[in-house]
């Protein structure tokens, strides 16, 4: 008993922000480093999310600054909509407050937490309040708030506050102190760089201790707000549905079809049958067995899917190739978007793309980029139920080498929009292995995969199309003036064989004793007007025939000419020079064109 | 000869020039060079390369290159015979330096195409005027010999008139010649240390040996002596060599010929040419020292039973019996039991068990 009395003595409720403050891990706090990271992450998203709802193009500068040995200062601004004065504390000083909670729709942030957590960090490791500067429009002067919070009791502590003149005309910015290092500085460029990817209508501006980046837009649409919805019966749990239920003034009917999407007469009267109710009761008084009865009649009445045009934004196709392209060379990238799917009760879209070649790192895996709703996924790749599914699929073939993942110059993204995406841990860093996500990942990957394999199909004929080529038309007449001199007979002519075998328009260049040759063969079936250019040191003031345009430029004389030529025609410039420089050989399409330089 | 091998060399390049001229892709047509085609000649009793062909064309980059280079090998050699030059395997290899696209890469390249050369035109390199890096190894025994040189003809006795090294085979053994002997049978030998040993011993005395010191895998005029030997004086020929994987290939190269050189085995291989150990059966029946064979021996004995050149009853039994004792023995691992134990009881047993005296 008096055990029981002392231990009451100890007993006694736990604030959020305490609970937080010693388990900064479970919201990507876990180290200095990484909490540069999860600041900016979690300041960037609710920008985008706030430019999103105002239907601003967002313009988002994120700076790095070191203020001491160890203490930086991580700036975030936006040109949002601003933040009115009243709320400012709650959304930097409280931690669980936020607009996007109760609502059913695609957003980067949700629960309200993630600046919040910040400004906490702040104060846990360098004790100076967050600085906020917020600006509701050009009406309004802009109010300098700095803040903290209590943590005893998760309520904001104003420091200061007072109206100031901002240059911006709206938009918020924040300032945050806190002990870190910039050993994550890549990941830092690297998260903004994939954001740029997935947000390709906002403009980054990154300024990391004096180095600025800038990552531009390359569209100027902002992506449709994705509007909230009403639940769908399927995805709804037992408190949910007690919760609403108590605050509904009409009959259990009125409620099922007012307060559900996708719930008409007819499957509300079904479900209430199922129930076992009157469809006449006033929903709040239902008790809490009736209720549990109500909940099973909505889950086994079959429903339409839930609408997802409405509430997902899924970035498109085009924009995720333009965003890809934008920051990565690549020799080859497609995307899809899924048509939507749904697991219980929300929905969800996957959108994913190949890329291949160009700058990507031959050796190694390839780069695989996870994306939920716009946001890059960074850490816990391993643990993440996309990464399964990119091993799942069998690479080997569409083209490429695998070991668990792919391997070799590709990278894959996936992007997993949903009202309620499933994450792992509240560090929002993988996503949960639901078997209907999974499912669609597979699929569009397989897609992609085989529109990677017929790209990698097609380039390796045209690499034995271009090898045959050079060893036609560059090594072939090379055998010949050895074999001549062998058999001391005249040059023997390879043109015929250049004729039979690559049936295209073939331009060569070789200089015999200061004179430069220039002979272009039509060997095709269709008349070919074409242009030639030269671009070289030689004059070629004695050229035969005449350019038809010569243009100087350093020191180097870009020689014209035009020509048409008749099918099996062949043409000869001849001009004294030495032979150096490029030829090209225009209006003439790249399948049917051979250019050799047999100078080099 | 020079105008045998000048005329064949054109003959390619003629080929070649044919083919363009008629607007065909210049090709050639060579036996392809692997352990799978390789087959046993009746006739001449040995192993050359079967009827398979590969085609080297110019359709590609790299065929038409390799025609090229050979373009220019044929040129230089042509060149070289016209002028009476000759060179080494090596030299050709750095003159391709200034050949552009058509510069080898390495060595191997060189002489593998020169090998080509020697089988689509079938003549030796030492035709071409080409001579190998690698010399030839030596010989001590009862045997006179006279070689013509560059600088007269020399007549030795291959006993009395050369020191502790043997007779030293010359790059080009058709200019040697064999006067008269006093021999019974050759031993061809692996390691240096052994053939010292027998010469020590005064093995060559006792049993009328002619001792032909290999150096490992033998180069091409040996091999040429012990054909030689054995053909033309009608005398046996021994091999002995280490009890490994590696050392049976020796033995092979000699008695049936290489995979690399079937195309000349008529001149090469000596057929009659007989193992005389070390067995793997020795390692047991005599307790030798041995070693445990490694990963890569025991690779080499598998792909040995697989090898038509190994494929008889004898050479089955004693790898299979050597894989499942795991053990290999140098041929100097009968010092254990003596200096002299080689000399008189080893090898005379061996000898006798094999008829050979």
């Amino acid at each position: 008993m008096v055990l029981a009395e002392d231990l009451a003595k100890q007993q006694r409720s736990i604030s959020v922000a305490e609970f937080f403050e010693k388990n900064k891990h479970l919201l990507g706090f876990d180290s200095p480093t990484r909490g540069i990271i999860t600041t900016v992450k979690e300041a960037v998203d609710n920008a985008l999310d706030a430019c999103e709802e105002a239907e601003v193009l967002p313009d988002i500068f994120v700076g790095v600054k070191k203020v001491d040995a160890e203490v930086y200062r991580i700036t975030v601004e936006d040109n949002g909509p601003g933040i009115v004065p009243e709320n400012v504390p709650l959304v930097f000083g409280k931690l669980l407050y936020g607009s996007r909670f109760h609502q059913i729709r695609q957003s980067r942030g949700q629960q309200g937490i993630g600046i919040s957590a910040a400004v906490l960090y702040a104060q846990l490791t360098t004790g100076t309040p967050a600085l906020v500067i917020s600006r509701t429009g050009a009406k309004a002067r802009a109010h300098r708030f700095e803040l903290m919070i209590r943590t005893e009791t998760n309520d904001p502590e104003i420091v200061s506050h007072e109206e100031v003149d901002w240059d911006r005309t709206h938009g918020t910015r924040i300032e945050i102190q806190f002990k870190s290092n910039l050993a994550a500085k890549k990941r830092l460029l690297d998260y903004l760089r994939l954001t740029a990817i997935v947000n390709p209508h906002a403009r980054l501006t990154a300024d990391i201790d004096g180095e600025v980046t800038t990552f531009e837009r390359v569209t100027s649409e902002v992506p449709p707000c994705p509007k909230p919805v009403l639940p769908h019966p399927h995805g709804i749990e037992f408190g949910a549905l007690k919760r609403i239920a108590a605050a509904n003034t009409g009959t259990v009917e009125e409620f099922l079809i007012g307060s559900f999407s996708r719930v008409g007469k007819k499957t509300a009267d079904e479900m209430i049958a199922l129930a076992k109710l009157d469809p006449a009761r006033k929903t709040a008084t239902l008790d809490a067995e009736e209720l549990k009865r109500l909940l099973d009649a909505m889950q086994s009445v079959r429903v339409p899917a839930p609408l997802a045009q409405q509430c997902l934004s899924p970035i498109g196709e085009d924009l995720i190739c333009k965003g890809l392209e934008k920051e990565i060379q690549l020799d080859f990238v497609s995307a899809r978007t899924r048509p939507s799917s749904v697991f219980g009760g929300h929905s969800f879209v996957i959108e994913a793309a190949i890329g291949y070649g160009g700058k990507i790192p031959p050796e190694g895996s390839a780069q695989l980029f996870r994306f939920a709703n716009r946001v890059p996924l960074l850490y816990q790749q391993g643990a993440c139920a996309i990464t399964n599914c990119v091993s799942q699929v069998n690479w080997k073939g569409y083209g490429l080498s695998q070991q668990g993942l792919p391997m070799g110059p590709a990278l894959i993204m996936v992007h997993v929009a949903s009202t309620n995406v499933p994450f792992t841990s509240e560090s929002k860093d993988a996503v949960a292995s639901i078997p209907e996500i999974e499912r669609e990942i597979v699929l569009v990957l397989q897609e992609l995969g085989r529109e990677l394999k017929s790209y990698l199909s097609r380039r390796d004929k045209k690499k034995q199309q271009d090898d045959r080529a050079r060893a036609i038309c560059s090594v072939i007449p090379e055998i010949a003036l050895k074999v001549s001199e062998i058999v001391e007979l005249p040059l023997v002519d390879t043109s015929p064989i250049e004729g039979r075998i690559m049936r295209k328009v073939v331009a060569k260049k070789r200089t015999i004793d200061g004179k430069v040759h220039i002979d272009v063969n039509n060997y095709t079936a269709k008349e070919v007007p074409l242009v030639l250019y030269n671009l070289s040191r030689d004059k070629a003031e004695d050229a035969e025939p005449r350019p038809d345009f010569v243009d100087e430029f350093d020191g180097e004389y870009n020689k014209v000419w035009r020509c048409v030529l008749a099918p099996g025609a062949a043409w000869r410039i001849v001009y004294t020079g030495t032979g150096d420089g490029s030829l090209d050989l225009r209006g003439v399409e790249d399948n049917v064109k051979v250019v050799v330089d047999l100078d080099v | 000869m020079d105008a045998l091998a000048k005329e064949r060399l054109i003959h390619i390049a003629r080929g070649w020039y044919d083919q363009m001229r008629d607007g065909v892709v210049p090709f050639i047509r060579l036996p392809t060079r692997t352990k799978q085609n390789i087959a046993y000649d009746d006739t001449s009793e040995v192993w050359k390369y079967g009827e398979k062909e590969s085609t080297r064309a110019a359709t590609n980059e790299k065929g038409a290159v390799h025609l090229l280079k050979m373009a220019y090998v044929v040129w230089f050699l042509k060149k070289q015979l016209v002028e009476n030059r000759s060179s080494t395997l090596r030299e050709l290899y750095y003159i391709s330096e200034g050949w552009k696209k058509a510069k080898f890469a390495a060595q191997d390249e060189s002489n593998l195409l020169i090998e080509d050369l020697e089988i689509i035109t079938e003549v030796q390199r030492e035709a071409f005027h080409l001579r190998p890096e690698e010399d030839g190894a030596s010989i001590f025994g009862p045997l006179r010999i006279r070689e013509t040189t560059r600088r007269g003809v020399k007549e030795m006795h291959c006993q009395d008139d050369v020191g502790e090294a043997g007779y030293p085979i010359p790059n080009n053994v058709d200019n040697l010649e064999f006067v008269d002997h006093d021999a019974k049978f050759v031993v061809a030998i692996e390691t240096g240390g052994m053939y010292a040993r027998l010469m020590e011993n005064g093995f060559d005395e006792d049993y009328g040996a002619i001792l032909v010191h290999l150096k490992g895998q033998p180069a091409r005029s040996t091999r040429r002596v012990l054909r030689r030997l054995n053909e033309s004086l009608n005398l046996p020929v021994v091999v002995f060599t280490d009890g490994d994987p590696w050392s049976y290939r020796i033995y092979a190269s000699v008695a049936y010929g290489s995979i690399k050189s079937a195309h000349m085995s008529e001149l090469l291989a000596t057929p009659q040419a007989q193992f005389i150990g070390v067995q793997p059966s020795d390692i047991a029946d005599y307790n030798l020292p041995s070693d445990h064979l490694t990963e890569q021996d025991i690779n080499a004995l598998k792909a040995e039973l697989t090898d038509p050149r190994f494929a008889t009853d004898y050479w089955r039994t004693q790898i299979n019996l050597q894989l499942d004792m795991k053990l290999k023995s140098e041929q100097q691992a009968f010092a254990s039991r003596g200096l002299d134990f080689v000399t008189k009881e080893y090898l005379p047993t061996r000898l006798s068990e094999m008829g050979v005296i």
